[in-house]
């Protein structure tokens, strides 16, 4: 697959309380771990490199500019995974081309859960089907914005294995934002700290996949 | 027909002066609205009555011209009165006055140059009520079809942003509330078409048969009028909603909410 690289991305023209430039880059088969004081713009930094929020400066997946391409085009290849999930039509199954056997199974649900009710759904169980949504659209580039917040102990560690495994299968570029630091060393190469007007950029021993 | 006095209108008034006085001693709070609305009434029948007495009298398309301008105007103004989330007022102007231009007129000149077809077609004694009606009609729809299509969008912002995320089109993105907001402004017209002559006898028939056509003549007009309206209200729906829908994204696809006043 290809590399994720971003050149000059400058959010100011979201707010001005952004107004630092990055520069970086996650190789392909690799994990960047996001981490940082709440509110300081690790989620709208996500956004914008899925082409969500105008910005300036360039993101490449590979070399294609993500301008280069139709919107939807770059947000199914760099696919974002919100903090909180969102649902449209009544019953889980409406939301899905198909039924992933393999997939489905991985995060703990039967076919009988295509038949369940939005409303009843538990909040590890919206974020799990959420990330079954997302890898189902074969994305070459994931942006994670705090994968497994609302997950117990075993489904945290289901969810991560379902990703290392994506990720090793098809070598893709991963970008995770947590406030978890066991896991994030658990499972990224670098780590970049973001602070108000600076960011910094370490290596980690993560495994790498 | 039986011409109306003065005197008429003046018992008739009567009726209202006894329900301000009834609800000042109830202590309604509707008494002064009441009033205020009655002599409005009053004033602006009137002057519009001496207006059409001098356009019929004169047959000028000009003079005619411009009163459907200030027709069209205040409706395309009035659309984006009184809604929960407005547009910003140039933008909401914009985008219901000329839905309403396309729509309205369309049908009118439709009516007035083939199916009256009355000498000439511009006559005013057959184009401003016409258009009154038309104008009327589509402005509710419009309006109704725009409050519902912008509270869903701020309501449900986060899910069309989800679904982009998704690499949904914007399309898609929004297809449901566009559809639920189309079926809304066209609520009022559907039900008037269905319950006619069944629960309510339709003001213009009324008017027409009070004034001394026969019933049958007067109802082919009032089905003409139907048609018309309930056409050019689901065109004129259908345009604003496209076209505010439109607006809401940017060119990259992003939601983008600026158009509306509250952010």
């Amino acid at each position: 697959m290809s590399d994720f690289t971003i050149k000059n991305l400058n959010l100011s023209s979201i707010s001005a309380d952004f107004n630092q430039v990055f520069n970086f880059c996650v190789p392909e088969g690799q994990c960047l771990g996001i981490t940082g004081p709440s509110g300081i713009g690790k989620s709208i930094l996500l956004k914008a490199l899925a082409d969500m929020l105008p910005h300036q400066g360039e993101v490449f997946l590979g070399d294609v500019e993500s301008q280069m391409i139709p919107a939807p085009q770059w947000r199914r290849k760099v696919a974002l995974l919100p903090a909180e999930s969102q649902w449209w039509c009544d019953t889980v199954g409406e939301h899905f081309h198909e039924f992933d056997e393999t997939l489905f199974a991985q995060l703990g649900f039967e076919k009988k859960v295509m038949g369940w009710h939005i409303s009843h759904l538990s909040s590890g169980e919206k974020q799990r089907l959420a990330c079954i949504r997302l890898l189902m659209n074969q994305p070459e580039a994931l942006l994670l914005d705090e994968p497994t917040a609302n997950l117990d102990k075993g489904n945290q560690a289901n969810l991560e294995s379902i990703i290392a495994d994506y990720q090793k299968k098809y070598q893709i570029p991963v970008i995770w934002i947590s406030h978890d630091k066991p896991q994030l060393e658990r499972v990224c190469q670098q780590l970049l700290v973001m602070n108000k007007d600076h960011y910094e950029l370490r290596p980690l021993s993560g495994v790498q996949s | 027909m039986i011409h109306l006095t003065p005197w008429d209108l003046v018992i008739a008034s009567g009726m209202i002066i006894l329900l301000a006085i009834t609800s000042l001693l109830l202590q309604l709070n509707i008494a002064r609205q009441l009033t205020i609305a009655a002599i409005r009434n009053v004033i602006q029948l009137l002057l519009i009555g001496y207006i059409l007495k001098l356009i019929f009298n004169t047959n000028n398309l000009f003079l005619l011209a411009s009163i459907a301008c200030i027709m069209l105007l205040v409706a395309g103004y009035e659309i984006n009165a009184r809604q929960k989330y407005p547009l910003k007022r140039w933008v909401g102007f914009k985008v219901g006055t000329s839905a309403l231009f396309l729509s309205s007129f369309a049908m009118v000149l439709l009516t007035l140059m083939v199916i009256v077809a009355p000498t000439p077609w511009y006559s005013p004694q057959y184009a401003i009520p016409l258009l009154g009606m038309l104008l009327g009609n589509t402005m509710n729809g419009i309006s109704l079809g725009m409050d519902k299509l912008n509270q869903s969008v701020y309501q449900q912002r986060a899910i069309i942003e989800q679904r982009l995320m998704l690499g949904q089109s914007y399309h898609e993105a929004i297809k449901e509330i566009r559809t639920e907001s189309i079926r809304t402004g066209m609520i009022p017209i559907i039900n008037s078409m269905a319950i006619a002559g069944l629960v309510s006898l339709p003001g213009m028939m009324t008017g027409q048969i009070l004034s001394g056509t026969p019933p049958v003549e007067a109802v082919k007009y009032q089905i003409l009028i139907f048609f018309l309206i309930a056409s050019g209200t689901g065109f004129g729906i259908m345009l604003a909603v496209w076209m505010i829908a439109k607006r809401m994204f940017d060119d990259r696809q992003r939601l983008d909410l600026a158009i509306l006043k509250v952010k």
